[in-house]
């Protein structure tokens, strides 16, 4: 078995090397990176904190994956994100119980999920675009919910969903755990995860096979939309704040480019929820070694470059077929 | 040919409604001052949105943009606040840099398969990183030769002024229609957007076109940021941020298809100043709030989609009909 094939039929192998590696290089510039200890019932160290600060763009990306799966893309996640923290923080303003806010919030993730979800399957609009709707007219949106300024809250139980903690762990990663393990229950104890990744090889002759390519494609993007909405009301959650400009902001960006450097296509198939999750740990993981080590943190972005380039570079169909040939040629 | 042309009908038509509702409740849109303030505070959305659109008429996307307009910005203001090159030279340096960078990105993404969209998405990290690097203030740019360019304009009838920013535009936008029109690399560029495989075949060269297409975009975003940065006498690496959608959405508004193979580089023009248009009259209201500027070109965007979506669709049936 030469190189390529071994890269091609082992799956996750270049994410793990890569937050392996990132790993590594954190606890050389900072060895106590790895450092964990329970403080009043709670852990608290360098690789809880990137679980931690990570844990809203992988929520995002549990929602992207799928719908990347079905040859979509989702821009309007950080928009949402601005949406759903304004309705919760408005909602807590105003009297309402943490239940009903969260279903406020939900709700609200929900029907933009429904809105991406028929643009895309019902009106049959391109996913890039029909989610750069909602992507430049939502913050607009969350503008006009927080009436322009920056909604703070002092709420204790809502706060707890971004700053409390459960089980020991900081509650966004609890919630993100949570929501993977859900989601990898719905998709992969069942058929839905094969029926998404059939919408997404090829649409016509799924629903040639009897897939309800329509209801599967408005799913996926009502899912992208909740996760969305999670994410939302964490990071609103942990500021104790809506602020419809910032939160969010460029998000959707962090959570495809986690989707993709955990492997799954841009052109749809065959995807993976967990190696998802990894790539957005990496990412952040980076961010957080940018910041331990003292480097400047304008570092960050092109660390961050380098690191997208070196993930996707083994997984490009051009690279692996010139490394199957090189292969072939120097074992005859 | 005429179904071609709506979109860009559409898009004229509402400009022009909209310029007329403007004028009918503030009179003093009907100004010369009003259009060439227009003009000039767009210039660099437009100038970038050409090279967008080329992109796009290729069939991919650039979400480069903005960080390689902030990056001009700040090596233009390195260069010559600091190293004391005369802004000329300056230019030159900041334009084959943009060009090259845009060219490296194209090659990438035809020679190593990668997706336009992360492949851009690295570069627009990139490009931003490196102005960082250089610096993480604001640099004014003082320089004589830049003062007096940017307050070179010609006068318009009515007070007006074309300032040199806005006349770049115009003449990039010109350049950009006779390329895509009249030379063979323009016909490459919608081959290659309205069908990889049949332009393959047919023998258009898809590696040349890409990387060209890309250092097209590159150049031209290397010019927006001189002219970003003539406009703010400035050079800021946070700057432009998240101009790569604004000159998106102005292509779509200018009737361009997304998919590629479809679309006019005079569009992109009025699209540009149709989201000025809408920013202009926020702010002669004065009581709207500025988050109703991305509401509507929102809801402008739905309703060019939604046009053209109702003409593809209108085209198939004809097909299909025509070939039972």
């Amino acid at each position: 078995m030469n190189f390529a094939t071994a890269i091609r039929s082992s799956r996750g192998l270049p994410q793990f090397t890569a937050l392996a590696l990132v790993f590594a290089a954190n606890w050389m510039v900072f060895p106590d990176f790895f450092a964990i200890e329970l403080r009043g019932g709670r852990l608290f160290g360098s690789l809880i904190d990137v679980l931690n600060r990570g844990a809203p763009v992988a929520i995002l990306s549990i929602g992207m994956t799928l719908v990347i799966a079905t040859r979509g893309i989702d821009l309007s996640v950080g928009a949402v994100m601005a949406i759903a923290g304004a309705t919760a923080a408005t909602l807590t303003n105003a009297g309402y119980s943490l239940a009903v806010v969260l279903a406020g919030a939900l709700a609200a993730g929900l029907a933009c999920g429904l809105w991406n979800g028929v643009l895309v399957a019902v009106v049959r609009i391109q996913p890039i675009v029909a989610t750069l709707i909602l992507m430049v007219a939502g913050r607009g949106i969350a503008q006009l919910i927080t009436e322009g300024v920056i909604v703070t809250f002092n709420t204790p139980d809502l706060i707890a969903i971004g700053s409390g903690s459960l089980l020991g762990l900081p509650s966004p990663v609890v919630i993100m755990a949570g929501l993977l393990a859900i989601s990898l229950i719905l998709v992969r104890a069942t058929a839905l995860g094969l029926l998404i990744e059939a919408v997404g090889l090829n649409e016509r002759s799924s629903a040639y096979a009897g897939i309800d390519v329509r209801t599967l494609t408005i799913t996926v993007y009502v899912w992208s939309g909740l996760c969305a909405a999670i994410a939302g009301v964490i990071v609103a959650a942990d500021i104790r704040g809506a602020d419809a400009n910032n939160a969010g902001l460029w998000l959707e960006l962090d959570a495809i480019l986690a989707v993709v450097v955990g492997g799954t296509s841009l052109l749809g198939g065959r995807f993976s929820l967990s190696l998802s999750v990894i790539g957005a740990l990496i990412i952040q993981a980076m961010n957080t070694g940018i910041l331990l080590s003292g480097f400047k943190p304008e570092f960050n972005l092109i660390v961050k470059a380098v690191v997208v380039f070196l993930v996707l570079l083994p997984q490009s169909p051009a690279v692996l077929q010139r490394l199957a040939r090189a292969g072939r040629r120097r074992a005859p | 040919m005429i179904r071609r042309l709506l979109p860009l009908i559409a898009t004229l038509i509402v400009f022009v409604l909209g310029y007329l509702y403007c004028m009918y409740q503030f009179p003093g849109f009907a100004s010369t001052r009003v259009l060439g303030n227009l003009l000039t505070d767009n210039a660099f959305i437009g100038i970038a949105a050409v090279g967008m659109t080329f992109v796009i008429l290729s069939g991919g996307i650039d979400l480069s943009v903005g960080s390689v307009i902030a990056f001009t910005g700040v090596f233009l203001a390195a260069t010559i606040g600091w190293w004391g090159i005369h802004p000329l030279a300056a230019f030159v340096l900041a334009l084959i840099l943009a060009t090259a960078f845009g060219a490296a990105m194209g090659w990438v993404i035809h020679y190593l398969d990668m997706p336009p969209f992360i492949v851009t998405l690295a570069g627009a990290f990139l490009a931003r990183g490196i102005g960082f690097l250089i610096t993480t203030d604001s640099i004014p740019i003082t320089h004589d030769f830049y003062s007096s360019l940017s307050d070179f304009a010609i006068r318009l009838p009515g007070g007006g002024r074309l300032t040199i920013v806005a006349i770049v535009m115009l003449a990039v936008t010109a350049i950009g229609i006779v390329i895509a029109h009249l030379t063979r690399f323009g016909a490459n560029v919608y081959a290659l957007g309205g069908s990889r495989t049949s332009a393959e075949l047919m023998g258009v060269p898809i590696a040349a076109t890409t990387i060209r297409v890309y250092a097209l975009s590159g150049l031209l975003a290397g010019l927006a940021g001189i002219v970003f940065s003539l406009y703010t006498s400035a050079g800021y690496p946070l700057a432009a941020v998240g101009v790569e959608l604004d000159t998106i959405a102005a292509v779509v508004i200018g009737g361009t298809l997304l998919t590629g193979g479809s679309g006019y580089i005079f569009g992109t023009l009025i699209g540009t100043l149709i989201q000025g248009l809408i920013q202009t009259y926020i702010t002669f209201e004065g009581t709207l709030s500025s988050w109703w500027t991305k509401i509507v070109v929102g809801m402008l965007l739905l309703l060019f989609i939604l046009l053209q979506r109702g003409l593809t669709q209108m085209g198939e049936r004809r097909a299909s009909g025509a070939h039972p």
